[in-house]
């Protein structure tokens, strides 16, 4: 506001006419270039997207055809008598995927809470490196620790669990470890990364002097991190953990490994259950069946259409947080 | 803090787009000199084939051969496509999907397997003994504990512990789950009533694994586990595996000489067509959960440099080629079913010698 304003012309058209002037055409074909280019780029993905979802709704009609709504809303899936409906694998997908961000939201926040705003700062870069680390990790080891590793571990304790709980239904059906509480812990570490490493980086963008006005009005440290810092940071961590459940929801190769592969809706934790993606990895190579392959590539389908519906519903988060508070940042 | 965001997703979204840009070409490679086969289907017989083509670039280094075992439906559908120059397959093709193939196709028996009984609790020692009827009311989660009487009883002298049966099945489609489902099916009307043959089935209960590998896995390490798994996975992971009754009433464990039993018996009946199930075979010392895994070829073959090649590959792999089964746990096919292969790929010798240059 305080720039001397120049005399003729108010500033940016002026120096825009003075640029074009000097750089003439050259520098205008590469502009336009740039812009079509980038376009071009953009529209591809556009495109890419389309060009799948006409695939997928292509290759799954005989399915969708022969089941109609009964294919997502049946749970029936026997391939030897012809009968598709993935409601189980839908059940299971969303189940595993939200039980995972319940699990990994508390840890994921808290660590990047401690690594924005209380950590020492010689801690703050080896402690963000290793959870970013998490994230590297290739999803088959996931997949073979959760099998060596986390499933023997969690079998006594489900057992303990349904010794104390097992009249709750959540805890009943045989503990063999194998199962959904397995599949969404696996899952858990694996997202942990993403909200830990987006929520970081989102609470340092929150401006200092937020925090110092908090603290000149006598806040605590609790206060100010509870009020202000997270307040502002809200729609950022809310789409931390969208992108997480996004990356849950996908997730093949680790949760096929510890889930049990069950095409049923089960009401425990500890039992066998099945996800969209799993299923499809799992009977794709040897579907020999027109139908049989039509109705896993109409399970592809309902998986896309649960991704976007997750996004767009993270969408819509995110716009009714930050229209609450509008913060200046 | 919205800029940097920004900026990332733009990133993100021109690597996408590039990436999205570039995947377009993945041709199917021929060849500058000699003759390249390629084929794709079952991994139950990978092992063997991979040891054939090893074996045979050492006699007739000029033929380059290439499987891909990407499951036995992938195999059918790239030779219905003519992407590949023969297929295999655990199951034969049914008179429906011979019908949906372009031009008449050749089954060739390659080599015989067996699916072996798996499972693993605490303190095992010896064999236990099934009977057809028993593993399916296992299967079907009808008997839950193994100290089940059924189970007592035909195992004297063995105390099965007061332990819950925990099921393990494979999850991917697979020519193994076919054989031991077709195998179920055949001695149970039940389990063929309730859940039926195929590669894969709506499981009455158990826990789904994925692979051999993946069930021999979590059989080994699940109390009370049950499972089923090619031979050759049992015993690379010391795995107990049963003995199952034979129709002759035998109790009868897998091995290459067992499954060779199962095989011979069948001969005669393959005469007419050799896609017989020689699941619980009557032959002495047969064991019952046995079954052939095939090769397909197309009858007339249009390239006569690759069907030259093709036959030569054949041929060894029918003569030389059956000393390598026994190391690798298949059975070697006994030599009346070699005799009929060998008039098989005379008919593909001279389809394509017919067919000319084409």
């Amino acid at each position: 506001m305080s720039a001397p304003a120049p005399a003729s012309a108010s500033p940016p058209d002026g120096r825009r006419a003075s640029l074009q002037r000097r750089s003439a055409f050259g520098a205008n074909l590469a502009d336009r270039a740039f812009r079509w280019g980038t376009l071009a780029f953009g529209a591809s993905v556009i495109a890419l997207i389309g060009f799948l979802a006409a695939q997928l709704v292509r290759a799954s009609h005989p399915a969708l055809k022969q089941f109609g709504w009964s294919f997502i809303t049946s749970a029936a899936w026997d391939p030897v008598h012809g009968a598709f409906g993935v409601l189980f694998a839908i059940y299971g997908t969303v189940v595993t995927s939200l039980l995972a961000l319940a699990f990994a939201v508390p840890v994921g926040l808290g660590a990047a809470l401690f690594l924005a705003e209380l950590s020492p700062r010689w801690l703050r870069q080896p402690v963000s490196f290793l959870i970013e680390l998490l994230a590297a990790v290739p999803s088959i080891v996931y997949g073979l620790w959760g099998i060596f590793v986390l499933v023997p571990a969690i079998r006594p304790v489900e057992a303990w669990l349904q010794a104390r709980f097992g009249f709750i239904p959540l805890f009943q059906g045989a503990p063999y470890g194998i199962g959904m509480l397995a599949a969404a812990l696996v899952l858990s570490v694996m997202v942990l990364p993403y909200i830990t490493a987006m929520s970081r980086e989102v609470l340092q963008a929150v401006p200092a002097a937020q925090r110092e006005a908090a603290y000149a009005l006598g806040a605590t440290r609790w206060e100010t991190i509870r009020g202000p810092v997270l307040r502002s940071a809200r729609s950022g961590i809310v789409g931390a953990v969208i992108l997480a459940l996004g990356r849950a929801v996908g997730e093949t190769m680790a949760v096929t490994m510890v889930i049990g592969n069950r095409a049923e809706i089960p009401t425990s934790l500890f039992s066998p259950a099945y996800t969209l993606a799993s299923l499809i990895a799992n009977e794709f190579a040897e579907a020999t069946g027109e139908l049989h392959i039509s109705a896993l590539v109409g399970a592809a389908l309902v998986l896309l259409v649960l991704t976007i519906a997750i996004n767009a519903i993270a969408r819509l988060l995110i716009w009714r947080v930050t229209g609450g508070v509008r913060v200046a940042a | 803090m919205r800029g940097r965001g920004r900026q990332a997703i733009l990133a993100l979204v021109l690597v996408l787009g590039t990436a999205g840009c570039g995947k377009q070409s993945s041709s199917p490679s021929g060849s500058a000199s000699g003759v390249t086969l390629t084929g794709a289907g079952a991994s139950f017989p990978y092992p063997l084939y991979s040891k054939w083509i090893a074996e045979y670039a050492k006699v007739a280094p000029e033929a380059r051969i290439n499987y891909q075992s990407i499951g036995s439906g992938g195999g059918i559908q790239q030779l219905k496509a003519g992407t590949v120059d023969f297929g295999a397959s655990d199951a034969p093709l049914s008179d429906e999907e011979m019908k949906a193939m372009p031009a008449p196709i050749i089954h060739l028996p390659a080599a015989a397997g067996a699916v072996a009984v798996v499972y693993s609790f605490p303190n095992l020692r010896g064999t236990l003994r099934f009977t057809g009827p028993v593993l399916a009311a296992i299967f079907l989660g009808e008997i839950t504990r193994w100290n089940d009487d059924r189970i007592a009883q035909l195992n004297p002298g063995v105390t099965t512990p007061d332990l819950p049966i925990a099921v393990i099945h494979r999850s991917d489609g697979s020519g193994t789950t076919h054989l031991f489902t077709s195998y179920l099916a055949t001695v149970s009307k039940r389990w063929s009533d309730k859940a039926g043959l195929g590669k894969s089935v709506k499981w009455p209960v158990g826990i789904g694994a994925k692979g051999n590998e993946g069930v021999a896995g979590m059989v080994k390490q699940t109390p009370g586990a049950i499972g089923y798994v090619e031979l050759a996975y049992a015993i690379q992971n010391t795995l107990s595996f049963g003995a199952i009754q034979s129709p002759a009433g035998e109790f009868v464990t897998p091995s290459a000489a067992s499954v060779a039993a199962a095989t011979t018996g069948a001969a005669s009946a393959m005469q007419k067509d050799v896609r017989v199930s020689i699941v619980n075979s009557a032959g002495a010392g047969a064991y019952p959960i046995s079954g052939f895994t095939y090769l397909l070829v197309y009858r007339e073959q249009k390239n006569a440099a690759k069907a030259e090649a093709l036959v030569g590959f054949l041929k060894w792999a029918m003569s030389q080629g059956q000393s390598y089964a026994e190391d690798l746990d298949y059975a070697p096919l006994p030599e009346a079913v070699v005799a009929l292969n060998e008039d098989a790929i005379q008919i593909i010798a001279a389809g394509s010698s017919g067919a000319g240059a084409g």
